[in-house]
């Protein structure tokens, strides 16, 4: 299998599927000529042209609006938010519109949409340009909020996402445009509500979206190397629809569970995550369910502090020994 | 820099309202029934526009009857006195036209042909209703019929209206939306965001700013620095604009047709403010709405705008209809409002079910995606 960064994976996606079905379009903010802030979407103007790769000025409530109307009318608008942080000024139009107007028609309406973009921390841009609002998109029944954390998990669940007839909230991450992974040519999709195990283990599992997985992957290493812990990592993909089977069944077998979220501490994902298993998981459990996320102050600028703001893999060690 | 302006700037039309307060000027029109959009209605067309707003009229008075009595929930914004704006705007729609609006959403509805069975049953919170009891009085829809609601946030429904002429424009149709909102919408940035767009994208998309004096209890003198016109706005856009009466249905019609057309065949946008009036608040829960105008002025616009009795007026003048036939179309939308008000009371609620249903395209039809996760999480 050729061997691609997590950016060309998703640009793959936008590719085949517009070669697919005329009905997709990008739109965003420099998506076109500038060939993407992040580079994502480089190329695909020149090969597409203007009608189905659009620059839109600074209006992210506008444009989110414009995408939720066209999706209203059978088209398929993949809408970039040069970060998730942006999404804030365009709440309206995420929650009340995309998110509520098939309930409020009774079911008459849906509205297939993809919103995407980069929502992380760590990069050293301050507070605004670092949030990671998946917990409020997950908070919202309509919508769906997906955070991939590999190249193949990129391109499979963004596929998947622009098929599907309702709104998907799809997180990318910076950090994460420049990875490398294997992805097969061609379409293929991964289903929203699926998690994966990426490391099976019988001791633990560490369960985490996005590039937190990969901080779960090098902590999983130092534990098996340094410390005889085989931990299980659960990767969960999709937030809503979120795949309580697979979670439940790894915490049956290792009995232990550390939840690792660069999402915020209170009412973030993980708290979720910690409301199921002590619902559905109290007697498999050997051992409280603990959690390391993102400290629970705004982003830090200051790049000492703000690594310290996110979970790295030495955090998750001190976490799960203290479980023991 | 701001500027002060005295007068439109290009408004192709003469008749502008004074928000508040004072009289109305009486300027001359045109004879606005001489247009093109106007001089070839058969007087069957015209008789149905009386009978449409008649509808409108007596549907929410039946609603506001339940309403008090407590017996119907939620708010309750009347559209009566502004009915000529969305009859007229339904007249004009060809079949390949959209049309969205705000919270005040009941005349549009009606007007585009929605049942007043559905709608009333919507008020009272019935499974038989549009939204099978989902959406409430703010939110009603009719895709089949061009209609993409009923919003309740202010100016929400704005770029939803640009997404509409969007893919309009984008599928080749030679269609246009009609785009309503309030004289309190225009404040919300997001509608700065559309003019914008909408030229900058060459969009076929009509905004319709239904003036009626008042967002809420907020006079236009005391929300808006500009306070000749609204629509004025859009010069600050390249967008052009227009005002008309609302309150002459011929003159409605006329104005509007004509930026119908041209955004369909040329793709230019167009923001039309049309002056129209509330008789009563907001909503009905609004316990000012005699407080922040004067009985004076409401009585005014009663008496001597009321776009119902100048539509009859005009078509008896016409000798298009006699007073007994009034009458009999009044007595049959009068009857048709109860019977709707019967129909919505005795329809039973939406099922428990039904909370969870409607929410997910892909989990309401049983698709691989709606199987795989979980959806909800109540226990």
């Amino acid at each position: 299998m050729p061997l691609i960064t997590y950016r060309q994976a998703l640009n793959d996606a936008f590719a085949e599927e517009l070669a697919r079905d005329e009905n997709v379009f990008l739109m965003g903010e420099e998506v076109a000529q500038y060939n993407g802030a992040y580079k994502v979407t480089e190329g695909l103007w020149e090969k597409f042209g203007s009608k189905r790769v659009i620059d839109t000025p600074i209006s992210e409530a506008a444009f989110l609006g414009m995408g939720v109307g066209a999706a209203m009318m059978g088209l398929r608008p993949v809408v970039e938010l040069m970060f998730w942080s942006f999404a804030y000024v365009g709440f309206d139009q995420i929650i009340n519109n995309a998110g509520c107007i098939r309930y409020m028609s009774g079911g008459l309406i849906n509205v297939p949409m993809v919103v995407r973009g980069p929502a992380n921390g760590g990069t050293n841009v301050g507070a605004t340009h670092s949030h990671t609002p998946e917990n409020f998109l997950a908070n919202t029944p309509g919508l769906k909020v997906v955070c991939p954390a590999t190249p193949y998990d990129a391109k499979g669940l963004m596929i998947s996402s622009i098929r599907d007839n309702d709104t998907v909230c799809f997180m990318e991450n910076t950090l994460l445009y420049g990875d490398l992974g294997e992805v097969p040519d061609g379409a293929y999709t991964i289903p929203l509500g699926v998690a994966e195990v990426k490391r099976e283990g019988i001791d633990v599992s560490l369960i985490a979206h996005g590039r937190a997985v990969l901080t779960c992957l090098a902590a999983a290493e130092i534990l098996a190397s340094e410390h005889g812990i085989e931990a299980e990592v659960v990767d969960l993909r999709s937030i809503r629809p979120l795949d309580e089977e697979t979670i439940l069944n790894s915490v049956a077998k290792t009995h232990r569970a550390v939840l690792v979220d660069e999402n915020k501490p209170f009412c973030g994902v993980s708290s979720q995550i910690a409301a199921l298993l002590a619902e559905h998981a109290f007697d498999d459990l050997d051992a409280p369910v603990l959690r390391v996320t993102a400290l629970d102050a705004p982003a830090i600028y200051s790049m000492p502090l703000e690594k310290l703001q996110l979970p790295d893999a030495q955090a998750v060690v001190a976490k799960v020994l203290s479980s023991f | 820099m701001a500027r002060t302006l005295s007068q439109p700037l290009k408004s192709n039309k003469t008749t502008v309202k004074k928000a508040v307060g004072s009289a109305v000027p009486k300027v001359s029109a045109p004879d606005f029934s001489k247009s093109p959009f106007n001089v070839s209605l058969k007087p069957e067309e015209k008789i149905a526009f009386l009978r449409e707003m008649l509808r409108i009229r007596r549907f929410e008075q039946q609603a506001l009857k339940y309403y008090n009595q407590g017996i119907m929930g939620g708010f309750l914004h009347l559209y009566i006195g502004q009915e000529s704006v969305a009859v007229g705007t339904a007249s004009l729609m060809n079949g390949h036209d959209e049309i969205i609006t705000a919270y005040r959403d009941h005349g549009h509805a009606l007007a585009v042909g929605m049942g007043m069975n559905e709608c009333m049953a919507e008020l009272f919170g019935k499974g038989t209703g549009c939204s099978k009891g989902k959406g409430g009085s703010m939110h009603f829809f009719a895709p089949d019929k061009h209609y993409w609601g009923g919003h309740g946030i202010v100016a929400g429904q704005t770029p939803l209206g640009l997404g509409l002429a969007f893919a309009i424009k984008y599928k080749g149709i030679k269609g246009c939306a009609v785009a309503f909102l309030g004289d309190g919408a225009v404040n919300q940035g997001v509608f700065s965001e559309c003019l914008n767009m909408a030229a900058l994208m060459e969009l076929p998309v009509v905004f319709v700013i239904e003036n009626n004096g008042y967002s809420m209890g907020t006079s236009l003198e005391r929300s808006s620095a500009i306070r000749h016109s609204l629509a004025s706005r859009a010069e600050g856009f390249d967008v052009d604009w227009s005002l008309c009466s609302g309150f002459d249905l011929y003159e409605l019609r006329a104005s509007l047709g004509d930026v119908m057309d041209k955004a369909r065949t040329q793709c230019r946008p167009h923001v039309l403010e049309v002056s129209t009036y509330r008789y009563y608040g907001h909503s009905v829960a609004d316990a000012n709405a005699k407080k922040y105008r004067s009985p004076e002025e409401i009585e005014l616009y009663k008496t001597e705008h009321d776009p119902i009795t100048l539509w009859q007026n005009q078509l008896l003048a016409e000798k298009v209809i006699t007073q007994e036939e009034v009458d009999k179309i009044d007595a049959e939308a009068k009857a048709e409002a109860a019977s709707a008000a019967e129909f919505g009371i005795n329809s039973p609620w939406p099922s428990e079910e039904s909370i969870f249903e409607d929410i997910y395209h892909e989990v309401d039809h049983q698709t691989e995606s709606g199987r795989t996760g979980r959806h909800f999480f109540s226990e």
